[in-house]
């Protein structure tokens, strides 16, 4: 910290945080584990949707997961100048982002291979699957910070 | 409604192809509209995650994990709206 704790005159806009970055472990975590059930979501799409279902799935992973390490790059790395910088890093970040993943899709609508409804589903169930997947973890980490819990 | 169909005759559209522009129209609406309330929430859950860093800074790791997870909740909500956009809009 670059405040001293309790002190009443601590101002966000110059205070920053160093060490760790927690939400660089969590997206590494959610990453691991997005790669732990990619093989099933793929799969599911396959059956349902064929070959162009199996890609657009992984096209769609690929899109949630990078968005999980932009979000968590983008708080660590502004966390370390200023908490001011990261609030406004985080709303501008959330509309680039939302943009970048408007733009992953637009420029493949058109592609041979693309499953659109394979491709939205699969955003929607991987990114919500993996974080209550990994919330569940995180509380349990919270509620008993002495254990390490089962992944 | 009727104004649009008024640009689509003057434009020289089909039934079908009003249609379909109408449908990529409104579905581009709603994805907008439904990228409002995520903003909103992700303003009020960061700023109140700052607040509370600056406030008790031994805390920030907790905070920043838990607010991590709210952010990315949050979002779902706006990739809800943006699959159905593509779904309905495409």
């Amino acid at each position: 910290m670059s405040n001293e704790p309790g002190n009443s005159s601590i101002n966000p806009m110059v205070t920053r945080l160093e060490g760790d970055a927690p939400e660089i472990e969590v997206s590494l975590d959610i990453l691991k584990r997005g790669i732990y059930v990619a093989p099933i979501i793929i799969g599911v799409c396959a059956v349902f949707a064929g070959m162009d279902g199996a890609i657009s799935a992984l096209y769609g992973m690929a899109i949630v997961l990078v968005n999980f390490l932009m979000a968590a790059g983008l708080v660590a790395f502004t966390a370390r100048i200023s908490l001011g910088l990261m609030m406004g890093a985080v709303l501008f970040g959330y509309l680039v982002r939302l943009g970048l993943i408007f733009l992953a899709v637009i420029l493949v609508r058109d592609a041979s291979w693309i499953s659109l409804t394979a491709l939205g589903l699969t955003i929607i169930v991987t990114h919500l699957g993996l974080l209550v997947w990994e919330m569940r973890f995180v509380a349990a980490s919270l509620a008993f910070p002495g254990l390490k819990p089962r992944k | 409604m009727e104004a649009f169909i008024q640009v689509a005759a003057a434009a020289g559209l089909t039934g079908d192809e009003a249609k379909a522009a109408s449908a990529a129209g409104s579905a581009g609406f709603a994805y907008g509209l439904a990228a409002i309330g995520p903003g909103i929430g992700i303003g009020y859950l960061v700023g109140k995650s700052v607040e509370a860093m600056a406030r008790q800074p031994e805390a920030a790791g907790m905070v920043r994990t838990t607010m991590f997870l709210g952010i990315a909740f949050t979002e779902a909500l706006a990739l809800i709206g943006f699959v159905v956009f593509i779904l309905i809009g495409l």
